[in-house]
Protein backbone atom coordinates (compact mmCIF):
# COMPACT_ATOMS: atom_id res chain seq x y z
CA UNK A 1 0.00 0.00 0.00
CA UNK A 2 1.04 3.51 -0.74
CA UNK A 3 -0.25 4.89 2.82
CA UNK A 4 2.65 3.89 5.63
CA UNK A 5 1.77 3.00 8.60
CA UNK A 6 3.68 4.70 11.03
CA UNK A 7 1.54 3.10 14.43
CA UNK A 8 4.03 2.70 16.94
CA UNK A 9 3.52 -1.00 16.90
CA UNK A 10 1.91 -2.73 14.61
CA UNK A 11 0.56 -5.91 15.87
CA UNK A 12 0.53 -8.59 13.58
CA UNK A 13 -2.98 -10.13 13.17
CA UNK A 14 -4.56 -12.29 15.67
CA UNK A 15 -5.43 -15.55 13.71
CA UNK A 16 -6.61 -17.07 17.33
CA UNK A 17 -8.90 -15.21 17.93
CA UNK A 18 -10.53 -16.27 14.85
CA UNK A 19 -9.93 -19.83 15.16
CA UNK A 20 -11.56 -19.45 18.30
CA UNK A 21 -14.71 -17.25 17.40
CA UNK A 22 -14.74 -19.12 13.73
CA UNK A 23 -16.65 -22.89 14.23
CA UNK A 24 -19.30 -21.38 16.88
CA UNK A 25 -20.09 -18.54 14.91
CA UNK A 26 -20.53 -20.29 11.54
CA UNK A 27 -22.40 -22.99 12.81
CA UNK A 28 -24.96 -20.18 14.77
CA UNK A 29 -24.73 -18.16 11.22
CA UNK A 30 -25.45 -20.98 9.00
CA UNK A 31 -28.13 -23.26 11.25
CA UNK A 32 -29.80 -20.58 12.92
CA UNK A 33 -29.79 -16.87 11.91
CA UNK A 34 -29.80 -17.73 7.99
CA UNK A 35 -32.89 -19.66 8.52
CA UNK A 36 -34.76 -17.46 10.42
CA UNK A 37 -34.00 -14.65 8.03
CA UNK A 38 -34.66 -16.71 4.76
CA UNK A 39 -37.80 -17.59 6.89
CA UNK A 40 -39.08 -13.91 7.13
CA UNK A 41 -37.88 -13.76 3.73
CA UNK A 42 -39.70 -16.28 2.32
CA UNK A 43 -42.80 -14.56 3.97
CA UNK A 44 -42.97 -12.20 1.00
CA UNK A 45 -43.11 -14.84 -1.50
CA UNK A 46 -46.22 -16.82 -2.62
CA UNK A 47 -45.90 -20.86 -2.99
CA UNK A 48 -44.35 -20.43 -7.06
CA UNK A 49 -41.64 -17.59 -5.63
CA UNK A 50 -43.18 -14.39 -7.07
CA UNK A 51 -43.38 -11.57 -4.78
CA UNK A 52 -46.23 -10.51 -3.27
CA UNK A 53 -45.38 -8.01 -0.68
CA UNK A 54 -47.96 -8.42 2.38
CA UNK A 55 -50.15 -10.59 0.69
CA UNK A 56 -48.99 -13.30 2.63
CA UNK A 57 -49.78 -11.33 6.02
CA UNK A 58 -53.22 -9.75 4.51
CA UNK A 59 -54.47 -13.69 3.49
CA UNK A 60 -53.66 -14.78 7.54
CA UNK A 61 -55.52 -12.08 8.98
CA UNK A 62 -58.05 -11.89 7.19
CA UNK A 63 -58.99 -14.83 4.81
CA UNK A 64 -61.92 -16.24 6.07
CA UNK A 65 -61.13 -20.22 6.55
CA UNK A 66 -57.27 -19.50 7.47
CA UNK A 67 -57.51 -16.53 9.38
CA UNK A 68 -60.26 -18.24 11.68
CA UNK A 69 -57.93 -20.32 12.64
CA UNK A 70 -54.90 -18.18 13.03
CA UNK A 71 -57.19 -15.89 15.42
CA UNK A 72 -58.01 -19.10 17.37
CA UNK A 73 -54.76 -20.06 17.90
CA UNK A 74 -53.52 -16.77 19.11
CA UNK A 75 -56.16 -16.06 21.31
CA UNK A 76 -55.48 -19.31 22.77
CA UNK A 77 -51.55 -18.79 23.03
CA UNK A 78 -52.71 -15.51 24.89
CA UNK A 79 -54.99 -17.59 27.15
CA UNK A 80 -52.40 -19.69 27.78
CA UNK A 81 -49.77 -17.38 28.92
CA UNK A 82 -52.63 -16.08 31.02
CA UNK A 83 -52.77 -19.09 33.11
CA UNK A 84 -49.11 -19.69 33.25
CA UNK A 85 -48.35 -16.00 34.65
CA UNK A 86 -51.67 -16.68 37.21
CA UNK A 87 -50.86 -19.78 38.30
CA UNK A 88 -47.82 -21.10 37.34
CA UNK A 89 -45.43 -17.98 38.56
CA UNK A 90 -47.43 -17.57 41.88
CA UNK A 91 -46.88 -21.03 43.39
CA UNK A 92 -43.14 -20.82 42.00
CA UNK A 93 -42.79 -17.66 43.84
CA UNK A 94 -44.75 -19.20 46.95
CA UNK A 95 -42.28 -22.17 46.96
CA UNK A 96 -39.44 -20.45 46.88
CA UNK A 97 -40.26 -18.31 49.55
CA UNK A 98 -41.03 -21.43 51.68
CA UNK A 99 -37.76 -23.14 50.78
CA UNK A 100 -35.73 -19.89 51.12
CA UNK A 101 -35.91 -20.15 54.40
CA UNK A 102 -32.42 -21.16 56.04
CA UNK A 103 -34.25 -23.42 58.78
CA UNK A 104 -36.36 -25.61 56.90
CA UNK A 105 -35.49 -29.20 57.14
CA UNK A 106 -35.57 -31.21 53.55
CA UNK A 107 -35.27 -28.15 51.37
CA UNK A 108 -32.88 -30.38 49.40
CA UNK A 109 -35.53 -33.02 49.07
CA UNK A 110 -37.98 -30.78 48.45
CA UNK A 111 -36.07 -28.99 45.91
CA UNK A 112 -35.23 -32.02 44.15
CA UNK A 113 -38.80 -33.39 43.52
CA UNK A 114 -40.37 -29.96 42.45
CA UNK A 115 -37.98 -29.97 39.47
CA UNK A 116 -38.72 -33.32 38.70
CA UNK A 117 -42.07 -33.03 35.73
CA UNK A 118 -39.23 -30.39 34.68
CA UNK A 119 -37.00 -32.72 32.91
CA UNK A 120 -39.82 -35.15 31.64
CA UNK A 121 -40.34 -34.71 28.21
CA UNK A 122 -43.46 -33.31 26.78
CA UNK A 123 -44.03 -37.02 25.27
CA UNK A 124 -44.54 -37.92 29.02
CA UNK A 125 -46.09 -35.52 30.43
CA UNK A 126 -48.90 -34.85 27.95
CA UNK A 127 -49.52 -38.78 27.77
CA UNK A 128 -48.70 -38.88 31.68
CA UNK A 129 -51.71 -36.83 31.79
CA UNK A 130 -54.05 -37.77 29.23
CA UNK A 131 -53.88 -41.53 30.99
CA UNK A 132 -54.59 -40.01 34.46
CA UNK A 133 -57.50 -37.81 33.24
CA UNK A 134 -58.34 -40.55 31.15
CA UNK A 135 -62.58 -41.47 32.21
CA UNK A 136 -61.85 -44.70 31.02
CA UNK A 137 -59.42 -45.53 33.23
CA UNK A 138 -61.04 -43.63 35.81
CA UNK A 139 -58.18 -42.93 38.21
CA UNK A 140 -58.74 -39.23 38.52
CA UNK A 141 -62.97 -39.87 39.00
CA UNK A 142 -61.74 -42.90 41.66
CA UNK A 143 -59.77 -40.10 43.57
CA UNK A 144 -62.37 -37.77 43.53
CA UNK A 145 -65.46 -39.94 44.54
CA UNK A 146 -63.08 -40.91 47.20
CA UNK A 147 -63.41 -37.37 49.38
CA UNK A 148 -66.77 -37.20 48.20
CA UNK A 149 -66.41 -35.10 44.91
CA UNK A 150 -67.39 -37.61 42.14
CA UNK A 151 -69.94 -34.92 40.72
CA UNK A 152 -67.18 -32.89 40.20
CA UNK A 153 -65.29 -35.20 37.33
CA UNK A 154 -65.50 -34.38 33.75
CA UNK A 155 -63.42 -35.63 30.44
CA UNK A 156 -61.51 -31.98 30.72
CA UNK A 157 -59.15 -33.27 27.79
CA UNK A 158 -62.31 -33.80 26.03
CA UNK A 159 -64.30 -31.13 26.33
CA UNK A 160 -63.71 -28.14 23.97
CA UNK A 161 -64.27 -25.44 26.87
CA UNK A 162 -61.95 -27.16 29.56
CA UNK A 163 -59.35 -28.60 27.47
CA UNK A 164 -56.82 -25.97 26.72
CA UNK A 165 -57.09 -24.64 30.52
CA UNK A 166 -56.56 -27.80 31.56
CA UNK A 167 -53.26 -28.52 29.09
CA UNK A 168 -51.90 -25.11 30.69
CA UNK A 169 -52.48 -26.03 34.37
CA UNK A 170 -50.29 -29.54 32.96
CA UNK A 171 -47.73 -27.35 31.51
CA UNK A 172 -47.50 -25.35 34.73
CA UNK A 173 -47.21 -29.07 36.48
CA UNK A 174 -44.31 -29.46 34.52
CA UNK A 175 -42.75 -25.79 34.55
CA UNK A 176 -43.19 -24.97 37.72
CA UNK A 177 -39.53 -26.18 38.51
CA UNK A 178 -38.05 -23.10 36.42
CA UNK A 179 -39.86 -19.99 38.44
CA UNK A 180 -39.32 -21.56 41.51
CA UNK A 181 -35.77 -22.42 40.89
CA UNK A 182 -34.70 -18.46 39.61
CA UNK A 183 -36.83 -16.84 42.28
CA UNK A 184 -35.21 -19.08 45.04
CA UNK A 185 -31.58 -18.14 43.69
CA UNK A 186 -32.96 -14.41 44.15
CA UNK A 187 -34.06 -15.28 47.20
CA UNK A 188 -30.69 -16.62 48.58
CA UNK A 189 -28.65 -13.50 46.86
CA UNK A 190 -30.26 -11.15 49.56
CA UNK A 191 -27.53 -10.83 52.27
CA UNK A 192 -28.59 -11.69 55.71
CA UNK A 193 -27.98 -7.92 56.72
CA UNK A 194 -30.65 -6.75 54.85
CA UNK A 195 -33.22 -9.43 56.56
CA UNK A 196 -31.66 -9.02 60.13
CA UNK A 197 -32.16 -5.08 59.79
CA UNK A 198 -35.56 -5.35 58.98
CA UNK A 199 -36.12 -8.06 61.63
CA UNK A 200 -34.60 -5.17 64.06
CA UNK A 201 -37.18 -2.87 62.63
CA UNK A 202 -39.69 -5.07 63.70
CA UNK A 203 -40.43 -6.68 60.17
CA UNK A 204 -41.02 -10.21 60.26
CA UNK A 205 -42.84 -13.55 58.49
CA UNK A 206 -44.89 -12.49 55.42
CA UNK A 207 -44.38 -9.11 55.77
CA UNK A 208 -41.07 -9.02 55.45
CA UNK A 209 -41.79 -10.93 52.29
CA UNK A 210 -44.05 -8.73 51.02
CA UNK A 211 -42.04 -5.51 51.89
CA UNK A 212 -38.27 -6.79 51.63
CA UNK A 213 -37.75 -9.94 49.70
CA UNK A 214 -40.49 -9.68 47.05
CA UNK A 215 -39.67 -5.99 45.63
CA UNK A 216 -35.41 -7.42 45.69
CA UNK A 217 -36.68 -10.00 43.58
CA UNK A 218 -38.45 -8.45 41.07
CA UNK A 219 -35.73 -8.53 38.43
CA UNK A 220 -35.32 -12.23 38.50
CA UNK A 221 -39.22 -12.22 38.25
CA UNK A 222 -38.92 -10.20 35.24
CA UNK A 223 -36.69 -13.25 33.84
CA UNK A 224 -39.14 -15.51 34.85
CA UNK A 225 -42.04 -13.75 32.78
CA UNK A 226 -40.32 -13.15 29.41
CA UNK A 227 -39.20 -16.79 29.80
CA UNK A 228 -42.10 -17.68 30.82
CA UNK A 229 -43.56 -15.38 27.27
CA UNK A 230 -41.11 -16.86 25.02
CA UNK A 231 -41.72 -20.58 25.79
CA UNK A 232 -45.34 -19.97 25.57
CA UNK A 233 -45.54 -18.50 22.25
CA UNK A 234 -43.23 -21.37 20.66
CA UNK A 235 -45.29 -23.75 22.36
CA UNK A 236 -46.14 -26.68 20.45
CA UNK A 237 -44.82 -30.38 21.87
CA UNK A 238 -47.20 -30.38 24.80
CA UNK A 239 -50.40 -30.07 22.43
CA UNK A 240 -49.40 -32.37 19.79
CA UNK A 241 -48.58 -35.11 22.22
CA UNK A 242 -51.69 -35.12 24.14
CA UNK A 243 -54.11 -33.80 21.50
CA UNK A 244 -52.18 -34.72 18.25
CA UNK A 245 -51.58 -32.57 14.79
CA UNK A 246 -55.16 -31.28 14.96
CA UNK A 247 -55.02 -29.65 18.18
CA UNK A 248 -58.75 -31.11 19.39
CA UNK A 249 -61.27 -31.12 20.43
CA UNK A 250 -62.05 -29.08 17.67
CA UNK A 251 -58.73 -26.69 17.39
CA UNK A 252 -60.01 -26.00 20.85
CA UNK A 253 -56.26 -26.86 21.78
CA UNK A 254 -54.71 -24.93 19.22
CA UNK A 255 -51.54 -22.62 19.87
CA UNK A 256 -49.32 -20.90 17.28
CA UNK A 257 -47.12 -23.68 17.04
CA UNK A 258 -49.30 -26.21 16.14
CA UNK A 259 -50.87 -23.70 13.56
CA UNK A 260 -47.62 -23.83 12.13
CA UNK A 261 -46.87 -27.28 11.98
CA UNK A 262 -50.03 -28.02 10.22
CA UNK A 263 -49.86 -25.08 7.31
CA UNK A 264 -46.31 -25.83 6.47
CA UNK A 265 -46.62 -29.81 6.69
CA UNK A 266 -50.13 -29.93 5.80
CA UNK A 267 -52.44 -32.46 7.10
CA UNK A 268 -55.46 -34.83 6.24
CA UNK A 269 -56.75 -32.95 2.70
CA UNK A 270 -55.09 -29.90 3.17
CA UNK A 271 -51.25 -30.10 1.77
CA UNK A 272 -48.31 -28.25 3.17
CA UNK A 273 -47.78 -24.91 2.22
CA UNK A 274 -44.38 -23.20 2.83
CA UNK A 275 -45.07 -19.56 2.17
CA UNK A 276 -47.69 -19.64 4.11
CA UNK A 277 -45.94 -21.59 6.87
CA UNK A 278 -43.11 -18.91 6.70
CA UNK A 279 -45.63 -16.32 7.06
CA UNK A 280 -46.71 -17.86 10.59
CA UNK A 281 -43.38 -17.77 11.49
CA UNK A 282 -42.61 -14.67 10.88
CA UNK A 283 -45.62 -13.19 12.59
CA UNK A 284 -44.71 -15.35 15.83
CA UNK A 285 -41.12 -14.21 15.01
CA UNK A 286 -42.57 -10.64 15.61
CA UNK A 287 -44.84 -11.66 18.81
CA UNK A 288 -41.88 -12.81 20.74
CA UNK A 289 -39.63 -9.86 19.11
CA UNK A 290 -42.07 -7.85 20.74
CA UNK A 291 -42.53 -9.38 24.00
CA UNK A 292 -38.67 -9.31 24.39
CA UNK A 293 -38.46 -5.52 23.29
CA UNK A 294 -41.41 -5.16 26.08
CA UNK A 295 -39.28 -6.62 28.58
CA UNK A 296 -35.81 -4.92 28.10
CA UNK A 297 -36.57 -1.38 27.36
CA UNK A 298 -39.94 -0.87 29.14
CA UNK A 299 -39.80 -3.70 32.30
CA UNK A 300 -35.98 -4.24 32.92
CA UNK A 301 -34.91 -0.46 32.94
CA UNK A 302 -37.12 0.19 35.10
CA UNK A 303 -36.53 -2.09 37.53
CA UNK A 304 -34.10 -1.12 40.91
CA UNK A 305 -31.41 -3.33 41.10
CA UNK A 306 -29.68 -3.18 44.10
CA UNK A 307 -25.97 -4.15 44.58
CA UNK A 308 -24.82 -5.13 47.99
CA UNK B 1 -33.71 -14.23 66.15
CA UNK B 2 -37.55 -13.21 66.40
CA UNK B 3 -40.33 -15.50 67.87
CA UNK B 4 -42.44 -15.42 64.43
CA UNK B 5 -39.99 -16.77 62.43
CA UNK B 6 -39.80 -19.84 64.71
CA UNK B 7 -42.88 -21.01 65.71
CA UNK B 8 -43.79 -24.54 65.29
CA UNK B 9 -47.01 -23.54 63.90
CA UNK B 10 -45.07 -21.38 60.83
CA UNK B 11 -42.97 -24.75 60.26
CA UNK B 12 -45.82 -27.06 60.58
CA UNK B 13 -47.80 -24.80 57.34
CA UNK B 14 -44.80 -24.49 55.68
CA UNK B 15 -44.62 -28.09 55.87
CA UNK B 16 -48.08 -29.19 54.98
CA UNK B 17 -48.17 -26.84 51.87
CA UNK B 18 -44.74 -28.18 50.12
CA UNK B 19 -45.38 -31.82 50.88
CA UNK B 20 -49.08 -31.11 49.13
CA UNK B 21 -47.05 -30.08 46.47
CA UNK B 22 -44.66 -32.94 46.31
CA UNK B 23 -47.75 -35.23 46.17
CA UNK B 24 -48.66 -33.18 43.05
CA UNK B 25 -45.30 -33.42 41.64
CA UNK B 26 -45.10 -37.17 42.50
CA UNK B 27 -48.20 -38.39 42.07
CA UNK B 28 -48.54 -39.15 38.36
CA UNK B 29 -44.91 -40.46 38.02
CA UNK B 30 -45.82 -42.56 41.11
CA UNK B 31 -49.23 -43.73 39.03
CA UNK B 32 -47.31 -44.48 35.71
CA UNK B 33 -44.92 -46.76 37.35
CA UNK B 34 -46.27 -48.76 39.51
CA UNK B 35 -49.18 -49.69 36.71
CA UNK B 36 -46.45 -50.46 33.97
CA UNK B 37 -45.35 -53.82 36.47
CA UNK B 38 -49.36 -54.38 36.40
CA UNK B 39 -51.34 -56.86 34.73
CA UNK B 40 -54.39 -55.29 32.33
CA UNK B 41 -57.21 -56.52 35.04
CA UNK B 42 -55.15 -54.66 38.15
CA UNK B 43 -54.59 -51.97 35.71
CA UNK B 44 -58.21 -50.81 35.63
CA UNK B 45 -59.19 -53.04 38.50
CA UNK B 46 -57.26 -51.10 41.15
CA UNK B 47 -55.17 -48.36 39.34
CA UNK B 48 -53.70 -47.09 42.69
CA UNK B 49 -52.47 -50.37 44.42
CA UNK B 50 -48.72 -51.54 44.02
CA UNK B 51 -48.18 -54.12 41.85
CA UNK B 52 -47.95 -57.30 44.55
CA UNK B 53 -49.23 -60.95 44.17
CA UNK B 54 -51.71 -61.26 41.49
CA UNK B 55 -51.47 -57.95 39.57
CA UNK B 56 -47.86 -58.50 39.03
CA UNK B 57 -47.31 -58.72 35.37
CA UNK B 58 -44.08 -57.75 32.95
CA UNK B 59 -46.48 -58.35 29.84
CA UNK B 60 -45.89 -54.47 29.07
CA UNK B 61 -42.72 -54.77 28.40
CA UNK B 62 -42.66 -57.79 26.58
CA UNK B 63 -44.90 -55.80 24.33
CA UNK B 64 -42.50 -52.85 24.32
CA UNK B 65 -39.21 -54.49 23.62
CA UNK B 66 -41.20 -57.17 21.08
CA UNK B 67 -42.77 -54.24 18.70
CA UNK B 68 -40.69 -51.11 19.45
CA UNK B 69 -37.11 -50.70 18.39
CA UNK B 70 -36.27 -48.90 21.92
CA UNK B 71 -32.94 -49.56 21.48
CA UNK B 72 -32.09 -48.46 19.12
CA UNK B 73 -34.50 -45.12 19.43
CA UNK B 74 -31.86 -45.00 22.66
CA UNK B 75 -28.71 -45.51 20.81
CA UNK B 76 -29.99 -42.49 18.49
CA UNK B 77 -31.00 -39.83 21.45
CA UNK B 78 -27.58 -40.77 23.12
CA UNK B 79 -25.81 -40.13 19.99
CA UNK B 80 -27.18 -37.14 18.88
CA UNK B 81 -27.14 -35.72 22.43
CA UNK B 82 -23.56 -36.52 23.40
CA UNK B 83 -21.98 -35.63 20.33
CA UNK B 84 -24.64 -31.89 20.13
CA UNK B 85 -23.21 -31.71 23.69
CA UNK B 86 -19.39 -31.46 22.90
CA UNK B 87 -19.65 -29.41 20.49
CA UNK B 88 -21.46 -26.65 22.25
CA UNK B 89 -19.03 -27.20 25.04
CA UNK B 90 -16.28 -26.68 22.61
CA UNK B 91 -16.79 -24.32 20.33
CA UNK B 92 -19.24 -22.24 23.01
CA UNK B 93 -16.07 -22.38 25.33
CA UNK B 94 -13.70 -20.92 22.76
CA UNK B 95 -15.84 -18.78 21.53
CA UNK B 96 -16.24 -17.46 25.23
CA UNK B 97 -12.97 -17.35 25.72
CA UNK B 98 -12.38 -14.88 22.39
CA UNK B 99 -15.18 -12.74 23.51
CA UNK B 100 -13.92 -12.52 27.19
CA UNK B 101 -10.16 -12.41 26.83
CA UNK B 102 -9.62 -10.62 23.55
CA UNK B 103 -10.18 -6.79 22.97
CA UNK B 104 -10.53 -6.14 19.41
CA UNK B 105 -12.61 -4.48 17.24
CA UNK B 106 -16.46 -5.86 16.69
CA UNK B 107 -15.98 -7.65 20.33
CA UNK B 108 -19.30 -6.08 21.80
CA UNK B 109 -21.02 -6.67 18.35
CA UNK B 110 -20.19 -10.47 17.95
CA UNK B 111 -21.25 -10.68 21.57
CA UNK B 112 -24.87 -9.25 20.86
CA UNK B 113 -25.07 -11.13 17.40
CA UNK B 114 -24.42 -14.47 19.47
CA UNK B 115 -26.49 -13.69 22.29
CA UNK B 116 -29.61 -13.09 19.66
CA UNK B 117 -30.39 -16.70 19.93
CA UNK B 118 -31.25 -16.51 23.74
CA UNK B 119 -34.37 -15.02 23.18
CA UNK B 120 -35.38 -16.32 19.48
CA UNK B 121 -36.61 -19.43 19.17
CA UNK B 122 -34.72 -21.74 16.56
CA UNK B 123 -37.83 -23.24 15.82
CA UNK B 124 -39.24 -20.43 13.65
CA UNK B 125 -36.48 -20.62 11.33
CA UNK B 126 -37.83 -24.19 10.65
CA UNK B 127 -38.79 -23.60 7.12
CA UNK B 128 -35.60 -22.81 6.07
CA UNK B 129 -33.31 -25.45 8.40
CA UNK B 130 -35.43 -27.84 6.16
CA UNK B 131 -35.11 -27.01 3.03
CA UNK B 132 -31.32 -26.05 3.98
CA UNK B 133 -31.20 -29.86 5.33
CA UNK B 134 -33.05 -30.84 2.30
CA UNK B 135 -30.02 -29.55 -0.23
CA UNK B 136 -27.45 -30.66 1.71
CA UNK B 137 -28.59 -34.25 2.00
CA UNK B 138 -28.61 -34.49 5.43
CA UNK B 139 -32.21 -34.88 6.34
CA UNK B 140 -33.13 -38.53 8.22
CA UNK B 141 -29.71 -38.30 9.06
CA UNK B 142 -28.46 -37.72 13.23
CA UNK B 143 -26.34 -34.95 11.95
CA UNK B 144 -29.36 -32.63 10.69
CA UNK B 145 -30.40 -32.64 14.84
CA UNK B 146 -26.78 -32.20 15.90
CA UNK B 147 -26.08 -29.29 14.10
CA UNK B 148 -29.26 -27.67 14.66
CA UNK B 149 -29.17 -28.42 18.58
CA UNK B 150 -25.64 -27.17 18.32
CA UNK B 151 -27.17 -24.06 17.00
CA UNK B 152 -29.57 -24.04 19.38
CA UNK B 153 -27.34 -24.13 22.10
CA UNK B 154 -24.66 -22.49 21.60
CA UNK B 155 -25.67 -18.37 22.26
CA UNK B 156 -26.58 -19.23 26.38
CA UNK B 157 -23.60 -21.52 26.63
CA UNK B 158 -21.61 -18.85 25.27
CA UNK B 159 -23.23 -16.33 27.55
CA UNK B 160 -22.72 -17.86 30.68
CA UNK B 161 -19.25 -19.30 29.76
CA UNK B 162 -17.73 -15.66 28.79
CA UNK B 163 -19.34 -14.31 32.65
CA UNK B 164 -17.28 -17.03 33.96
CA UNK B 165 -14.29 -16.87 32.11
CA UNK B 166 -13.85 -13.13 33.17
CA UNK B 167 -13.54 -14.41 36.45
CA UNK B 168 -10.24 -16.16 35.55
CA UNK B 169 -7.27 -14.54 37.00
CA UNK B 170 -5.35 -12.16 34.60
CA UNK B 171 -1.62 -13.03 36.50
CA UNK B 172 -2.33 -16.79 36.10
CA UNK B 173 -2.58 -16.71 31.84
CA UNK B 174 0.20 -13.81 31.88
CA UNK B 175 2.27 -16.33 33.53
CA UNK B 176 1.83 -18.88 31.12
CA UNK B 177 1.95 -16.40 28.23
CA UNK B 178 5.69 -15.34 29.59
CA UNK B 179 6.70 -19.23 30.06
CA UNK B 180 6.19 -18.90 26.15
CA UNK B 181 2.87 -21.11 26.29
CA UNK B 182 0.78 -20.71 23.23
CA UNK B 183 -3.04 -18.57 23.50
CA UNK B 184 -4.59 -22.11 22.58
CA UNK B 185 -2.53 -24.07 25.52
CA UNK B 186 -3.61 -20.94 27.56
CA UNK B 187 -6.97 -21.59 26.88
CA UNK B 188 -7.08 -25.96 26.73
CA UNK B 189 -4.33 -25.83 29.49
CA UNK B 190 -5.31 -22.97 32.15
CA UNK B 191 -8.53 -22.04 31.65
CA UNK B 192 -10.62 -24.89 30.28
CA UNK B 193 -10.30 -27.09 33.86
CA UNK B 194 -10.98 -23.93 35.98
CA UNK B 195 -14.60 -23.06 33.97
CA UNK B 196 -15.23 -26.97 34.49
CA UNK B 197 -17.63 -26.55 37.00
CA UNK B 198 -19.52 -23.47 34.91
CA UNK B 199 -18.83 -26.26 31.98
CA UNK B 200 -21.09 -28.50 33.95
CA UNK B 201 -23.81 -26.37 34.43
CA UNK B 202 -24.26 -25.71 30.67
CA UNK B 203 -24.24 -29.05 29.77
CA UNK B 204 -27.09 -29.62 31.74
CA UNK B 205 -28.91 -26.83 30.61
CA UNK B 206 -27.88 -27.77 27.09
CA UNK B 207 -28.92 -31.64 27.55
CA UNK B 208 -32.38 -31.46 29.07
CA UNK B 209 -33.97 -29.76 25.45
CA UNK B 210 -32.29 -31.63 23.63
CA UNK B 211 -33.07 -34.89 24.87
CA UNK B 212 -36.93 -34.15 25.19
CA UNK B 213 -37.15 -32.66 21.79
CA UNK B 214 -40.14 -33.53 19.80
CA UNK B 215 -40.50 -30.74 16.94
CA UNK B 216 -36.55 -31.69 15.44
CA UNK B 217 -36.80 -35.18 15.24
CA UNK B 218 -40.94 -34.98 14.08
CA UNK B 219 -39.34 -32.30 10.97
CA UNK B 220 -36.02 -33.51 10.45
CA UNK B 221 -35.53 -37.24 10.64
CA UNK B 222 -38.37 -38.95 11.50
CA UNK B 223 -37.28 -42.13 9.67
CA UNK B 224 -37.38 -45.76 11.09
CA UNK B 225 -33.60 -45.52 11.19
CA UNK B 226 -33.16 -42.08 13.02
CA UNK B 227 -35.75 -41.74 15.68
CA UNK B 228 -34.43 -40.26 18.66
CA UNK B 229 -36.43 -41.90 22.01
CA UNK B 230 -39.29 -39.33 22.08
CA UNK B 231 -40.25 -39.31 19.19
CA UNK B 232 -40.66 -43.24 19.00
CA UNK B 233 -42.57 -43.02 22.45
CA UNK B 234 -44.57 -40.75 20.52
CA UNK B 235 -45.07 -43.29 17.51
CA UNK B 236 -45.16 -46.30 19.51
CA UNK B 237 -47.81 -44.69 21.68
CA UNK B 238 -49.82 -43.46 18.99
CA UNK B 239 -50.15 -46.88 17.59
CA UNK B 240 -50.86 -48.85 20.39
CA UNK B 241 -53.29 -46.34 22.45
CA UNK B 242 -55.29 -49.08 23.12
CA UNK B 243 -52.44 -51.55 24.50
CA UNK B 244 -52.59 -49.54 28.21
CA UNK B 245 -49.80 -52.47 28.92
CA UNK B 246 -47.36 -51.25 26.22
CA UNK B 247 -48.60 -47.86 26.60
CA UNK B 248 -47.66 -47.73 30.32
CA UNK B 249 -44.43 -49.64 30.30
CA UNK B 250 -43.01 -47.42 27.40
CA UNK B 251 -44.19 -44.63 29.30
CA UNK B 252 -42.43 -46.14 32.61
CA UNK B 253 -38.83 -46.74 30.08
CA UNK B 254 -38.93 -43.26 28.81
CA UNK B 255 -39.12 -41.84 32.52
CA UNK B 256 -37.05 -43.83 34.32
CA UNK B 257 -33.20 -43.17 32.62
CA UNK B 258 -33.83 -39.17 32.82
CA UNK B 259 -34.90 -39.65 35.97
CA UNK B 260 -32.13 -41.82 37.16
CA UNK B 261 -29.69 -39.35 35.56
CA UNK B 262 -31.69 -36.11 37.43
CA UNK B 263 -31.14 -37.79 40.66
CA UNK B 264 -27.41 -38.37 40.33
CA UNK B 265 -26.66 -35.23 38.80
CA UNK B 266 -29.29 -33.12 40.85
CA UNK B 267 -27.05 -31.17 43.14
CA UNK B 268 -25.12 -30.86 39.83
CA UNK B 269 -28.09 -28.81 38.13
CA UNK B 270 -29.40 -27.32 41.37
CA UNK B 271 -25.98 -25.23 42.30
CA UNK B 272 -25.81 -24.11 38.71
CA UNK B 273 -28.99 -22.58 38.95
CA UNK B 274 -28.43 -20.90 41.85
CA UNK B 275 -24.94 -20.49 41.60
CA UNK B 276 -23.66 -16.99 42.67
CA UNK B 277 -26.32 -17.25 45.25
CA UNK B 278 -25.31 -19.72 46.98
CA UNK B 279 -22.44 -18.45 49.52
Amino acid sequence: MATVDIAPVKKPFRWHILVFLAPAALIYTAVMIFPLISTLYQAFFSQKWEFVGFGNFMQLFTDPRLSASFWNALINNVWFFIIHMLVQNPIGILLAALLSNPRLRLRGFYRTVFFIPTILSFVIVGFVWKLILSPTWGVTSGLLKSVGLGWLFQPWLGKEEYALTTLALISNWQFIGIPMMLIYAALLSIPDEVLEAAECDGITGWSQFWKIQLPLVLPAIGIVSILTFVGNFNAFDLVYAAQGAQAGPNFSTDLLGTLLYRTFFGYQLQLGDRAMGSTVAAVMFLIILAGVCVYLFGIQTRLRRYQF
Amino acid sequence: MSKATHSPLRSIAAHAILLTYTVIALFPVFVIIINSFKSKKAIFGAPLSLPLGDAFSLIGYETVFKRGDFLLYFQNSLMVTVASLVLVLLFGAMAAFALSEYRFRLNTLTGLYLALGIMIPIRLGTVAILQLMVASGLVNTLWALILVYTAQGLPLSIFILSEFMRTVSDDLKNAGRIDGMSEYRIFFRLVLPLVRPAMATVAVFTMIPIWNDLWFPLILAPSEATKTVTLGAQMFIGQFQTDWNGVLSALALAILPVLILYLIFSRQLIRGITSGAVK
